[in-house]
């Protein structure tokens, strides 16, 4: 049997609270996610969903806990070792798009791959033509409409090939048509590129689309017992 | 796409505080390079220039100014000397050649010199080169109102040869003061870019018998330039030494580029406030950039989130600010080099107006490299503080648009 992509083990992060304690807000024991699979994370607000998402990106270190992507565990590497694995094998797709606005749609693309595995400027040229900006390389973010914004973002994080795409309340910035169409479009993208898609969303429609759907705070014991409380 | 492009395109993101500061950086950099080039062309040229002559002779007073009068045609005439003290000197073994000069009068402020016709046949201004006419010029007959006139005043007078001029009395142009006498101008000297080029130049006795002067001094000379035979260089100390030491009437300027290094000593102080002055703009310019960085700090702070988060490392967001404050004095010391030409053009403009000494805007000083380079490092240097705010900026926290 193959080894997941993904396999987190006793994953904890918690954070200062202003009082000078510790608030717990990620505590995941298990979690596994195979290549090349689509999985979507239903989570409300407060869940530590982007937190998780962060840890899984090595944007943040966890305080305890083992995650293995591709065979390296990105908690035990250096910052610097973390952000080239996470330049290398994941696109990370956030819910405000996190466009440059001094940048233009290609220059974004091209910026992805830059920290990665090298700049290909027909790959990427290629990538924004597949989400239907081929006309638009050359405009920047804010003459484009959201829905068009968040292409671009779905193009950047595929820009380095990753075997992981991240995608957080990726629909939370778009109306119900747009939802729709750009949701199928990071599958077809992610499906068309072999990378497996860990989705987080609390939004029903979003979560219906998929064939595997896990509730966050049946994986997170810290939501748990927040919800609790 | 690499790390330079994320400079550049920070560069133009920020564009009205690049250029401001660059700007800032634009005028310590000219300033200080003009300060430099200017205070060293200018002692160099002032030190050099000796009109071909080792020293000279003059009424009892102060080296300096009879430097400036003789040889730059500035200040006052310290006094006269009479004729026979300039029949001494030539007479002396020494002496390979004696030169009187006798001034006085104007022309729109511009000074008439009266001396002999061998000023332009025997002395070489600078090795090798004598004085020459324009074609279509004679030297002056020493008995004739006849002048030959410096290429400079030649062109702002508009004087031509065959043009006829009324001499004004006194240094500084009074046109109450007009000399009855008419001159005619046989000759312009080509340009030797030395103070001879702001002279008009008559007959001795042209000015010493001029209508108005004191009959009495109608023999008497203003200097002598002496020129000593190669080898002769203790004739020096000996004539130091009997006119300065032993004699009490008159002075021995000797060497002249001594006398002028003498008033870059005294004037040194000057150099040296207008040098600070420069290095204080630069201080203050360099300050201006890390203020202008540090402050867009804030506003930067998710573009560098989202960078990290694309895979950049805290040592390149560091780099990439660095190489930002670097490029801003890069870009100000360019434009530098522009606020130099225009400083040193106008300075050298004036310099040559008011002294005849020519200096070049454009030739190679030390200070045109090590100028530049000082200010891009003190420009990096000033990108240190905020390039470690950015080094330091939170990724999580930043990625969220905060309103």
């Amino acid at each position: 049997m193959p080894e997941p992509l993904l396999l987190i083990h006793g994953l904890k992060k918690s954070f200062a609270t202003p009082d000078g304690g510790h608030q717990l807000i990620v505590d995941v024991p298990d979690f596994s996610l195979d290549a090349q699979i689509q999985v979507a994370l239903a989570g409300e607000s407060g869940s530590g969903k982007t937190t998780f998402l962060n840890l899984i990106a090595g944007i943040l270190k966890p305080d305890d806990g083992k995650i293995l992507l591709d065979g390296a565990d990105m908690a035990m590497l250096a910052e610097s070792k973390r952000d080239r694995l996470r330049a290398e094998k994941i696109g990370y797709i956030f819910q405000t798009f996190n466009l440059l606005q001094g940048y233009t749609c290609l220059e974004n693309v091209l910026l992805g791959m830059a920290f990665g595995k090298g700049v290909d400027r027909s790959f990427a040229e290629g990538l924004l033509k597949r989400v239907g900006l081929g006309d638009r390389l050359h405009h920047r973010p804010r003459q484009l409409s959201t829905g068009q914004q968040q292409r671009v973002a779905v193009a950047r994080a595929l820009a380095n090939k990753p075997k992981l795409v991240l995608a957080d309340e990726p629909t939370g910035n778009l109306d119900h048509k747009n939802a729709r169409e750009s949701l199928a479009l990071i599958r077809e993208a992610c499906r068309e590129n072999g990378a497996a898609l860990l989705l987080v969303s609390h939004d029903r429609e979003v979560l219906s689309r998929f064939d595997h759907v896990q509730q966050l705070d049946r994986i997170n014991r810290a939501a748990q017992a927040e919800a609790i409380v | 796409m690499n790390i330079w492009r994320i400079v550049f395109k920070s560069l133009r993101q920020h564009a009205l505080s690049t250029c401001v500061t660059a700007f800032s950086i634009a005028l310590a950099g000219g300033l200080l390079m003009s300060v430099w080039a200017v205070k060293q062309q200018s002692q160099a040229t002032f030190t050099g220039v000796n009109a071909g002559f080792d020293a000279v002779l003059g009424a009892r007073g102060s080296k300096l100014q009879l430097v400036l009068n003789a040889i730059f045609h500035l200040e006052a005439s310290p006094g006269n000397l009479a004729w026979s003290d300039y029949l001494d000197i030539k007479k002396n073994p020494s002496v390979e050649l004696a030169v009187p000069l006798a001034v006085g009068d104007n022309y729109h402020g511009y000074r008439l010199v009266g001396t002999l016709p061998e000023l332009f046949d025997k002395a070489e201004y600078s090795p090798g080169k004598k004085f020459e006419l324009q074609p279509g010029g004679t030297m002056f007959d020493p008995a004739r109102r006849e002048g030959v006139v410096g290429d400079f005043v030649a062109r702002k007078m508009n004087l031509k040869v065959g043009d006829t001029f009324h001499p004004f009395h006194g240094l500084i142009f009074n046109e109450k003061n007009q000399h009855a006498e008419t001159y005619v101008v046989v000759g312009i000297l080509k340009p030797s870019n030395t103070p001879a080029d702001r002279v008009i130049w008559i007959p001795l006795e042209g000015i010493q018998k001029m209508s108005g002067h004191d009959p009495r001094a109608a023999t008497d000379v203003s200097a002598v330039l002496v020129k000593l035979k190669a080898g002769s260089a203790i004739a020096g100390f000996q004539m130091d030494m009997m006119y300065n030491k032993q004699g009490n009437r008159l002075t021995f300027a000797w060497p002249i580029g001594s006398v002028m290094a003498e008033l870059f000593d005294k004037i040194g102080w000057f150099d040296r406030v207008l040098s600070l002055v420069s290095y204080l703009v630069a201080i203050v310019a360099t300050a201006s950039i890390l203020a202008g960085i540090y402050n867009s700090m804030n506003e930067r702070r998710r573009e560098i989130a989202i960078l990290r988060a694309l895979g950049a490392r805290r040592f390149t967001i560091f780099t990439a600010i660095l190489l930002e404050a670097a490029m801003i004095s890069a870009i100000g010391m360019a434009a530098g080099f522009v606020v130099y030409a225009i400083i040193v053009t106008v300075v050298a403009g004036v310099m040559r107006a008011q002294t005849g000494v020519v200096i070049e805007p454009w030739k190679f000083n030390a200070v045109m490299l090590w100028a530049p380079a000082m200010l891009v490092a003190l420009g990096a240097l000033a990108g240190i503080i905020p390039a470690f705010k950015a080094y330091r900026t939170d990724v999580a926290e930043n990625l969220t648009p905060h309103s």
